[in-house]
């Protein structure tokens, strides 16, 4: 039994990270959850929002905003598909509330339901992004 | 027989499709790094996916409301064959390996009665089964003007795609591709994307997680993160289909481009000598006209 938590985030494009910690604090659909070493198995969905990586305890975090996927507690640790992620450093708030105002124009604009349904996700993770950020 | 004039016009004929052949050859041959590259780094997502989906999917199928996405409609009556090939030509077999399998499946599903749409990605794969399957071709997917695929790409045709299977366009879909193996070897595979196929996405060789007797706890629970994924699985499974093309694209059209390059070179060999040849012929008639002119005096 290890004394530290293994994980991994996965993107579509490519293995982001793989490494070990003290502890991770994942954004789940249902609510935030922290993740330690020997965790019982789960499988969560997550919500856009920001996960936090202590490298040892009472390090400061590392944070990673995801737009959505799946984390999966497993006897080798923790797995997260991400959907998309983006470094917080990264973002600019002055564009960010352009793209917003956009997209909120796009979805009063969107011919089915389809598009609309689109757009709105992306609305969801981007006003998720804007809460942090600011 | 050839004039030495026309043989010096085919040689350097031949001569520059070599050079053109040798360039092409090098730009594959950088542009394929970079697609093995992607192609490989997309893998382990792609792995973790089917592993998560195997294990979710086996428990849910069996129950009532499964999504229709894992289950299927319960009919096979209308079946979607997404063929993905490339845009540009000059790669050898690459195309005509994926519309060959592609084609074959398409006989087969005619014969049997059904129904088929088929939607194209990349131009080659329209022109290729235009002739054949002109009426089937709903729509085509022109990839060219994007330079490296991204998963946004996919994503949007994944999207597509699952707004026709929500509106009930058809019941199964089929996924062609050519799977990346080296720069020499392409596998053309056949790949079927809706419904998930659970039985061969079992992977042999990697037992399931041992949980020790722990069972998993799902949140919110099985069936909302299966509505989550299902569409997801789509997107990238779609993507590693684009990726491994690229690569097999690339590698194809190196192999095809070091033939040519090859035989341009020995046809050259085989055009000079014929000129020293004929050039020689030429000097000895002279001489002979010569001799015999002086002999005559």
């Amino acid at each position: 039994m290890s004394d530290t938590l293994h994980y991994e985030i996965v993107s579509p494009e490519r293995l982001l990270k793989d490494a070990e910690a003290a502890m991770i604090v994942v954004p789940g659909t249902d609510g935030d959850f922290g993740v330690l070493p020997n965790h019982a198995p789960m499988m969560s969905t997550i919500r856009p929002g920001v996960v936090e990586i202590y490298e040892t305890d009472g390090s400061e975090a590392d944070r990673l905003f995801l737009k959505g996927g799946l984390a999966q507690v497993g006897p080798n640790g923790l797995t997260i598909l991400a959907e998309e992620t983006l470094s917080l450093d990264d973002v600019d708030t002055d564009d960010l509330a352009k793209t917003i105002q956009n997209t909120i124009e796009d979805i009063e604009d969107a011919k089915d339901d389809v598009e609309r349904a689109r757009f709105e996700k992306e609305l969801a993770w981007m006003s998720a992004l804007q809460e942090i950020v600011a | 027989m050839a004039s030495l004039k026309d043989l010096k016009n085919r040689i350097s004929s031949v001569k520059s499709t070599q050079k053109i052949t040798k360039a092409k050859k090098m730009v594959a041959a950088s542009k394929l790094r970079r697609a093995q590259e992607a192609a490989e780094a997309a893998r382990p997502y792609a792995v973790r996916m089917e592993k998560v989906l195997t294990g979710l999917g086996t428990a849910v199928a069996d129950q009532p409301g499964a999504s229709p996405l894992l289950v299927g409609t319960g009919k096979d009556d209308v079946e979607l064959v997404i063929v993905a090939a490339s845009d540009k030509g000059l790669c050898g077999g690459f195309n005509t390996n994926i519309v060959k399998l592609a084609r074959q499946h398409l006989r087969e599903i005619l014969a049997a009665g059904k129904e088929v749409k088929i939607l194209c990605v990349g131009r080659k794969s329209t022109a290729l089964l235009r002739r054949e399957f002109r009426e089937y071709i709903i729509d085509n997917k022109d990839m060219s003007h994007i330079k490296r695929v991204g998963f946004a790409d996919a994503q949007s045709i994944a999207t597509e795609v699952l707004a026709k299977f929500e509106r009930n366009e058809f019941d199964v879909a089929t996924l062609f591709y050519s799977k990346f193996q080296s720069a020499l070897t392409q596998v053309p595979t056949k790949q079927q994307l809706i419904p998930v196929p659970l039985n061969n996405a079992a992977n042999d060789d990697e037992p399931a997680d041992d949980l020790g007797g722990a069972v998993y706890e799902y949140e919110p629970d099985e069936a909302a993160i299966l509505e989550d994924l299902l569409p997801r699985n789509v997107a990238v499974q779609v993507y590693r289909a684009l990726l491994e093309n690229a690569a097999s694209e690339q590698g194809a059209s190196m192999t095809a481009m070091e033939n040519a390059t090859k035989n341009a070179g020995e046809l050259i060999d085989r055009l000079t000598i014929t000129y020293n040849r004929t050039r020689q012929a030429a000097i000895t008639n002279e001489l002979i006209e010569i001799i015999s002119g002086a002999e005559a005096l």
